[in-house]
């Protein structure tokens, strides 16, 4: 049983994900300010004094994740945050922090882009987060939460999983997730057992030393090591994976979406069946490692899928190269700020489904 | 027979990949020396940069970190935030702390982190062979100004101390030299005031040394120190820029 800390309070997405870092232990968070992630930033500002941790507003994104690098080194508990711009002036950071195999938390509140963009709700930094936006073979853990509950919740889970792999895991929510308010409640963090810091920089007393680095100059080394993280990797998506299925068991369309583009489906799903439609979703809450079985397994008896996106389309990349062209999928996506309506989302819904029941005639519907 | 002087503890009886004639293997040998006559190696922590030091952490027996290009004032303050009573310092080239990394080295320093710099200035990027650095000298050839540095066309030398002495929360800065026995005896005095400054909790310590590269320099090893004595050192004047000890704070 988990045991709640407080009662159920109502707050933002971005406070949800600051407070979580603090009751998961963590003492040292490093940031830049970015809107839409302020009030992450504000928070730790006001609380890490609180709790005896350390809160640097560094002089910019680059010098923040290079400060995450060091208290992560030295055996810490760390977190930063951004959103569009600042996440792409850590990627270099993030390379180093996975070549070095440093545990970190990063939270990542999407905004459109590309550039300057907006400071609307996007999910266009898929790709950026799940395929590596920095140089070489690593990957990160990308969760990503669809309410302000599971943010806490995934929050602290993240805190676990970056120790449990030594790799950074990244928290990729929304300015619409991080602005909403919601109640949330924050659970007393189960005790898992987690592997014992002895390769952390402390000074090297009556020890050998400890070196983190991620720089392998002698020939054959470095494809050694790389080996080593695939491997690593491998187990990740074996053990990690995480996903959420509702009514697929007898769906003609599975929609496939993260986030807030989930919540958006969840209610196209509701209202599609009220209206005799049998469509069901499959919800990713693990980014990397991707529910690829998951979404084969349901490749053989759904008929369609529908991706919904804020992009351009990016996670249906990986959701086709999971199906393997076993059946089609589809794909609805806004860009730059753009929210989809359920009726948008319905709408295209039943511009694919008709092909697919070709017999029934089904008119365009506001619903 | 009495051993009077033998290679420090802390400094791994191994060849350095550095070239004949380079400043970066003294500068690592006084950190080892200090660390062994202070009994320290328990409680210190290097970061090495991304430059000819890379491999810091082969020669030094000491817990250490590498951090990306520009960035070790950044690690360091995240080090020392956690372990508050351990003795971290940041070892950088002039590419590293005056080109890529000058937000760093600034900030770093306005805060007043407890941390030491140790600042090899050879006045070019050593690493990917000998191009021009913020801290090249006027007339000075490297391969990206093959015809000397010029004001007009590539900008006036970077002076890092009195740039820093500016900074209120700066506690001690020096530029040292190690051209010879006396200036490397200076130098290393130098570094131990460095780790004095943060183990009395005094903030930003920077020590300076002005450093051959005789390759890229295209001299021979003497006639590099003769050219920091004669020539780099009017550009860079040794001396203190700031002491905490001396304000009387
Ligand atoms: C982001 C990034 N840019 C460029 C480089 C290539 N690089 C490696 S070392 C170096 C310059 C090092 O010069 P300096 O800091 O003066 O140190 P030195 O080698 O002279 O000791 C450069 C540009 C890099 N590794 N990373």
């Amino acid at each position: 049983m988990k045991s709640s800390l407080h009662n159920k309070q109502l707050m933002t997405g971005n406070e949800a994900a600051a407070e979580a870092a603090i009751q998961a232990g963590c003492r040292f968070y490093y940031g830049y300010p970015i809107t839409p992630q302020n009030e992450i930033i504000n928070h730790m500002a006001m609380r890490m004094p609180q709790v005896g941790g350390t809160f640097i507003q560094a002089e910019s994104e680059i010098a923040a994740i290079n400060m995450l690098h060091g208290s992560a080194a030295a055996g810490a508990r760390v977190m930063t945050s951004s959103s569009g711009p600042g996440i792409s002036l850590k990627q270099e950071g993030i390379s180093y922090l996975a070549g070095s195999e440093l545990p970190c938390v990063i939270v990542n509140v999407q905004r459109g882009g590309p550039g300057l963009g907006d400071i609307s709700p996007s999910q266009a930094d898929y790709f950026q987060a799940v395929k590596g936006g920095g140089h070489g073979d690593y990957r990160m853990i990308v969760l990503a939460p669809s309410s302000v509950q599971e943010i806490a919740d995934l929050v602290y889970d993240a805190f676990d999983l970056a120790d449990k792999y030594r790799n950074p895991v990244m928290i990729l929510g929304d300015a619409q997730l991080g602005q909403m308010m919601e109640p949330v409640e924050f659970y007393k963090p189960a005790k898992t057992y987690l592997p014992p810091k002895k390769w952390a920089l402390t000074g090297a007393d009556g020890r050998p030393k400890n070196v983190i680095k991620s720089f392998y100059p002698v020939k054959g080394e470095l494809e050694k090591f790389n080996r080593r993280l695939q491997k690593k990797y491998r187990k990740i998506e074996e053990t990690e994976v995480r996903y959420e299925e509702i009514n697929t068991k007898d769906a003609d369309l599975v929609l496939v979406a993260y986030g807030t583009c989930a919540r958006i489906s969840r209610e196209v799903m509701n209202k599609a069946s009220k209206i005799g439609y049998r469509i069901g979703l499959l919800r990713p809450i693990t980014l990397w490692p991707f529910p690829k079985d998951a979404l084969r397994r349901l490749s053989q008896r759904v008929r369609t899928f529908m991706v919904v996106e804020m992009s351009a389309g990016q996670m249906v990349e990986d959701v086709k190269l999971s199906i393997l062209g076993r059946c089609p999928v589809h794909f609805y996506g806004r860009m730059g700020g753009g929210v989809p309506s359920t009726n948008e989302i319905i709408n295209n819904i039943l511009e694919v489904l008709p092909k697919i029941n070709a017999a029934d005639s089904v008119e365009m519907i506001e619903i | 027979m009495e051993t009077l002087y033998a290679p420090p503890k802390t400094l791994h009886r191994v060849a350095t990949h550095y070239c004949p004639g380079c400043g970066h293997g003294i500068v690592q040998r006084l950190i080892a020396e200090i660390i062994d006559e202070w009994d320290i190696r328990g409680k210190t922590i290097g970061i090495a940069p991304v430059g000819c030091a890379v491999l810091a952490y082969n020669y030094l027996d000491i817990d250490m970190s590498e951090a990306a290009h520009g960035r070790p004032p950044a690690v360091a303050t995240g080090i020392k935030r956690v372990h508050p009573d351990n003795i971290v310092f940041a070892y950088q080239g002039d590419g590293d702390l005056a080109a890529i990394g000058l937000a760093e080295t600034i900030h770093t320093a306005a805060r007043g982190e407890n941390i030491t710099v140790i600042f090899v200035n050879n006045a070019v990027y050593g690493m990917t062979n000998g191009q021009m650095a913020p801290t090249t000298l006027l007339d000075q050839k490297t391969t990206t100004c093959p015809e000397g540095r010029s004001a007009d066309e590539h900008g006036s030398p970077l002076r890092i101390c009195e740039l820093l002495a500016t900074i209120d929360r700066c506690s001690y800065l020096t530029r040292v030299s190690v051209t010879n026995p006396r200036n490397v005896q200076k130098t290393k005095a130098a570094i131990k005031k460095g780790f004095r400054t943060q183990m009395g909790k005094k903030g930003f310590s920077l020590i300076e040394v002005l450093s051959p590269c005789p390759v890229y320099w295209r001299m021979s090893p003497i006639d590099s120190m003769r050219f920091i004595d004669d020539e780099m050192s009017r550009t860079y004047p040794l001396g203190t820029f700031k002491d905490w000890e001396k304000e009387g704070s």
